[in-house]
C-alpha cells in the first residue's frame, strides 16, 4: 500500500501529542502486567536451574520432591515430545534441558504446589546427577578446533570445515574488487573489537498463568510481544490445536525484542495439564538474566581504506558472534548492517555464528547491527583523526544515497542518510564549543524495518464511537498512534475511539511485535479497515438518500453528496449512519488483513559529547542529539521516546553494561545492582530531531522507528571517547578501570 | 528471465556465480526454480529467504510480481526486535 494523495493533506490528529491512552492505568497500578493475574486454585509454579554451565544430566529423581505437601506436578523435558522442527525443538530445548544442561542457568525441571514454600523446597528435593563437562563462554576459543562442543552436528552446510562444531552459520556479502580499492587508499586502518553481551533490561520479569482443562483446552496469560507466536509455538510444544489454546497478552513492561520468544510459558502450560490447576510461573530478576535471552556477544575485525581527502576505497568486516547455546542466524544482520551507510565500490563482509555455554541470544533493538556498526564507525573515525577531516562531512562525502548500491545487495531507492547527517551538521550542537577532557563523537546507525502478517478490525458503534482491535502487544505506543490513525481517516475526534489488544482467539494472525513493525504495519492496516468501514458508511448513505452509491464522498468525518448533481441532502456524520445502522442493514465494521511490505530501511545520526575524567577513567555523557528519518510521526512524543530510549539503552551497552562470566562459566552479575545500566541522573536530556521523510511504502507515510536509536551510541560514545581522553578503546563496555588501563598504557 | 544476485556464502551453491538467471514471474516461482536448478540453494530457501525487488525487502510474499527487468537480490530471512 504506497504513499497516497492525502498524505500532502493537513492532518488534524496524526502529528499532535494527545495524552497517552494507557497513562492512567499504569500511573494508578491498574494496568495488568504479567504477574498481576490469579486465578481459583491456582499453583504457584518454580524451575529448578542448571548450577553447572555444562554438564551431562544422568538422571533426575523426583520422588522425594513429589513427597512434599502441597506438591502437585514435576516436569522434565521427559514429559514433552520431540518437536518436528528444528526449530522449535531448540526452544523447547531451552526451556526444559534434554539431556545436557547447557549454561548455568538452564532449566532443569519446574515444580507446581498450592504454596511458594512448598515448591521452592520441592526444588532443593530433586536429585540431579550431573556429570560436569569442560564449557566454553568466550566466543574466539569456541571457535578453536579444540574447544569442548556445545551441541554437535548443528553446522549448516556452507560452514567452512576446519573449525570447530560449535560454528553453525557462516555467512559472506559484498560487491567489488576489494585488492585494488584498498590499493587506491593513502591509508588502510585494521583494527579488532569486541564487545559484550548486553540484556534487553526490561523492568518487568517474564511471568504468565496457564490455564488448561481436562478437556484439553487452555487459556494462558503472559507477558510477551507476540501473543500469536506464544500460542502457536506453545500449541506445537504440547501437541494442541492452535485453536484450543487462547493466548491473551498482559500489558508488557518493556521487551526491546526479548520477548520475542518462550521460556516458561510451555512449562506452565504443561505444569498445569499435569496437576489439573491453574499454574503460575514469575521468574526473579536473577532467572531472567540467566536464563533468558540476552544479545550476542562479538569479536570482530575491520579493515578501511581511504583517501587523504575522504573517500572510502574499501571495507572489510569478519565479524564473530555468540549466540549462546544454540545456532542463531544474527550474524547474518550484522554483516548486512555493517557498512550499509556507505555508498562504497568495494566491500566485504563475512560472519560466523558461534554457540558457546550461555543462555540462548534472543533478539535486541536491530539485532546485530550495533556491534558491527560500532567496529566500522570506529575505524571510519580513526581514519578521519588520522587525515584531520571533519568526520561529518566525511560522512556526507561516504554516505548511501538513492541509486547506491548497498552492502548487502539492494540499490537503495529514497533513503534519508543524507539528510539525517546534514540536520547533524547544522544542528547548534555540532559546532558547540568543548571543554578540557571533553570531546564530540558520531556515528551513522541502520536498520531494516520490516512489516509483516497484520489483521485489524474496526467497529462502528452505534453511539457513533469507534472500537479497534488489534493483536500486537503495545510496548512503544501503539494503541495512541493506531487510535490516531484511525480517527484521522474516520475523521471524528480520537476520544471517540479506543483501540484494543485482543487474544488468539478474537483475530486473525499478528506477527510478533518486532521488527519497528507496528506503528508502520498496524497503522496501514488501520487505515484500509477505516475505509471499508468508510466505504460500507457511503452505501448505507446511499441507500437513506436513495441514490448511488458512487454519487457519495466521506469528508470531515461524514457523508455527503458527490456534487450538486448527486442531490442536495445535508450531510450525515459517522454518528448519524450509526444509529441508524440496525435499520440499514446490521451493524457497521471494516477489516484488514494483510502481509505487510514497504516499510522501508531506516537511518539516524547521532552526536554525543563527553567528559572523561583522566584520574578515574569514567565517561560522563554531557550532551546527546539524535537526528532519524521517522518518515511522518504519527505522535511525536512516543517517536521521540524511542529515539532517547534507544540511545540510553546503546549508551549502557558502551559504557557499562556487560555479561560477566567467572572461570567456572557460572554468570557473575545477575541482578542490576551488578549490571549497571544508565539511570535518569547517569543522563543528560537527549535532544531527538524527527525528519519526516515520508516513506512512500505507507498510506500517510510511517517509518519505523524503534530499532534504529540503539546502533549509533556504541560508536559515537567511542569516538567521543577517543577525541577527549587520546585513547581508542576497542573493546566495550568502556567501564571505568577499562579507559583508565587505555589512558595510562598511553601515557605510559 | 530474471537476474538474481546470490549473497556470497551461498555461492558455493551456484558454481561461484554472483548472479545467475531463472524464469520466474512471482517470489514464489522464483524460489522455486532457483532450489530446482541450484539444488545447494534449497536448504537456505527452506530455513528461510527474503528477496530484495527493485529495492524493497520482501518476506514471505509469494505472489509478488518480477520483472524481466526487476533488480533481484536474494537476501536472509528479515527478522527484528
Amino acid at each position: 500500500m504506497s504513499l497516497d494523495e492525502s498524505s500532502r493533506r493537513i492532518f488534524k490528529i496524526v502529528g499532535t501529542r494527545p495524552v497517552r491512552p494507557d497513562g492512567v492505568d499504569k500511573v494508578t497500578g491498574r494496568a495488568l502486567y504479567g504477574a498481576d493475574m490469579t486465578a481459583p486454585g491456582m499453583l504457584v509454579g518454580h524451575i529448578l536451574r542448571s548450577p553447572h554451565a555444562h554438564a551431562r544430566i544422568r538422571s533426575i529423581d523426583t520422588a522425594a520432591a513429589m513427597a512434599v505437601d502441597g506438591v502437585k506436578a514435576i516436569v522434565t523435558a521427559a514429559d514433552f515430545a520431540a518437536a518436528d522442527d528444528p526449530d522449535l525443538q531448540d526452544i523447547l530445548d531451552n526451556c526444559m534441558a534434554r539431556g545436557k544442561a547447557l549454561y548455568d542457568g538452564h532449566a532443569i525441571a519446574a515444580v507446581a504446589a498450592t504454596t511458594d514454600k512448598a515448591a521452592r523446597l520441592a526444588l532443593k528435593l530433586i536429585a540431579v546427577d550431573y556429570d560436569v563437562l569442560p564449557h566454553v563462554t568466550d566466543v574466539d576459543d569456541a571457535m578453536q578446533p579444540d574447544a569442548p562442543v556445545v551441541q554437535s552436528g548443528r553446522a549448516e552446510e556452507n560452514v567452512p570445515p576446519g573449525l570447530s562444531e560449535n560454528v553453525t552459520t557462516y555467512v559472506a556479502f559484498g560487491h567489488g574488487d576489494l585488492e585494488a580499492g584498498f590499493a587506491r587508499a593513502d591509508k588502510v586502518i585494521e583494527r579488532q573489537f569486541r564487545t559484550a553481551a548486553t540484556h534487553q533490561g526490561y523492568i518487568e520479569p517474564h511471568a504468565c498463568l496457564a490455564t488448561m482443562g481436562p478437556d484439553g483446552k487452555a487459556d494462558l496469560w503472559c507477558c510477551t510481544q507476540g501473543q500469536y507466536m506464544v500460542r502457536n509455538t506453545c500449541a506445537a510444544l504440547l501437541g494442541m490445536d492452535s485453536s484450543q489454546l487462547r493466548v491473551t497478552a498482559s500489558e508488557i513492561g518493556g521487551g526491546f525484542g526479548g520477548k520475542t520468544t518462550v521460556f516458561i510459558e510451555p512449562v506452565a502450560l504443561m505444569l498445569s495439564k499435569k496437576s489439573g490447576r491453574p499454574v503460575k510461573i514469575v521468574m526473579s530478576r536473577s532467572e531472567v538474566f540467566r536464563a533468558t535471552g540476552p544479545t550476542i556477544s562479538s569479536s570482530s575485525d575491520i579493515k578501511i581504506g581511504m583517501t587523504a581527502d575522504g573517500r572510502i576505497t574499501a571495507g572489510l568486516a569478519r565479524l564473530r558472534y555468540q549466540g549462546g547455546a544454540f545456532p542463531c542466524g544474527t550474524v547474518s544482520f550484522g554483516a548486512q548492517s555493517a557498512f550499509a551507510a556507505y555508498d562504497l565500490d568495494a566491500v566485504a563482509t563475512e560472519g560466523w555464528s558461534v554457540m558457546t555455554n550461555r543462555p540462548k541470544e534472543a533478539a535486541y533493538r536491530a539485532p546485530g547491527a550495533p556491534m558491527a556498526i560500532y567496529a566500522v564507525e570506529s575505524v571510519v573515525d580513526e581514519l578521519c583523526q588520522h587525515f584531520g577531516l571533519d568526520p561529518l562531512d566525511v560522512r556526507l562525502k561516504n554516505a548511501a544515497r538513492k541509486g547506491t548500491r548497498s552492502s548487502y545487495g539492494p540499490t537503495f531507492n529514497e533513503i534519508g542518510l543524507m539528510a539525517t547527517l546534514n540536520a547533524a551538521k547544522e544542528h547548534a550542537h555540532y559546532s558547540a564549543p568543548l571543554g578540557p577532557n571533553q570531546g564530540r563523537g558520531l556515528s551513522c546507525g541502520f536498520w531494516f524495518n520490516f512489516g509483516g502478517d497484520t489483521c485489524v478490525s474496526l467497529n462502528i458503534n452505534a453511539d457513533g464511537t469507534v472500537g479497534v482491535t488489534e493483536g500486537n502487544p503495545d510496548i512503544g505506543g501503539s494503541r495512541a498512534s493506531i487510535g490516531m490513525m484511525a480517527a484521522e481517516e474516520l475523521g471524528i475526534p480520537l476520544d471517540k475511539v479506543r483501540t484494543t489488544v485482543t487474544d488468539t482467539n478474537s483475530l486473525g494472525y499478528n506477527d510478533v511485535t518486532d521488527g519497528s513493525r507496528v506503528t508502520f504495519a498496524v497503522g496501514l492496516a488501520t487505515i484500509k479497515a477505516a475505509r471499508a468501514a468508510i466505504d460500507e458508511m457511503c452505501r448505507r448513505a446511499a441507500l437513506i438518500w436513495g441514490i448511488d452509491e458512487d454519487a457519495v464522498v466521506w469528508e470531515d468525518g461524514a457523508a455527503r453528496p458527490s456534487g450538486p448533481n448527486a442531490g442536495d441532502f445535508d450531510p450525515l456524520s459517522l454518528a448519524d449512519i450509526a444509529a441508524r445502522s440496525s435499520e440499514t442493514g446490521g451493524p457497521i465494521a471494516g477489516h484488514h488483513e494483510v502481509n505487510a511490505d514497504g516499510a522501508g530501511v531506516s537511518f539516524g545520526v547521532h552526536l554525543v559529547d563527553v567528559e572523561v575524567d583522566p584520574e578515574l577513567g569514567s565517561v560522563k555523557v554531557l550532551r546527546y542529539s539524535i537526528f532519524q528519518d521517522a518518515g511522518k510521526a504519527v505522535h511525536p512524543s512516543y517517536v521521540e521516546g524511542q529515539m532517547q530510549g534507544g540511545a540510553v539503552q546503546g549508551i549502557g551497552w558502551a559504557l557499562n553494561e556487560e555479561y560477566i562470566y567467572g572461570d567456572d562459566g557460572r554468570l557473575q552479575n545477575p541482578g542490576f545492582l551488578d549490571y549497571r545500566v544508565p539511570v535518569a541522573s547517569d543522563l543528560p536530556m537527549i535532544e531527538p530531531v524527527i525528519l519526516e521523510i515520508p516513506n512512500p511504502g505507507h498510506p500517510y507515510g510511517v517509518r519505523g522507528v524503534g530499532e534504529t536509536p540503539i546502533v549509533p551510541p556504541l560508536a559515537a560514545i567511542a569516538n567521543a571517547v577517543s577525541r577527549a581522553a587520546g585513547v581508542r578503546l576497542t573493546e566495550l563496555p568502556m567501564s571505568p578501570p577499562r579507559v583508565l588501563k587505555a589512558i595510562k598504557a598511553t601515557s605510559a | 528471465m530474471v537476474k538474481v544476485t546470490i549473497w556470497g556464502s551461498l555461492q558455493s551453491a551456484t558454481d561461484g556465480a554472483e548472479a545467475v538467471e531463472v524464469e520466474a514471474r512471482t517470489t514464489r516461482e522464483l524460489l522455486d526454480r532457483l532450489a530446482e536448478a541450484y539444488p545447494g540453494l534449497k536448504p537456505q530457501i527452506e530455513r528461510g529467504v527474503s528477496v530484495a525487488i527493485d529495492g524493497e525487502i520482501y518476506r514471505d510474499a509469494w505472489f509478488t510480481p518480477i520483472r524481466a527487468d526487476s533488480e533481484v537480490i536474494l537476501m536472509p530471512y528479515m527478522a527484528g526486535g
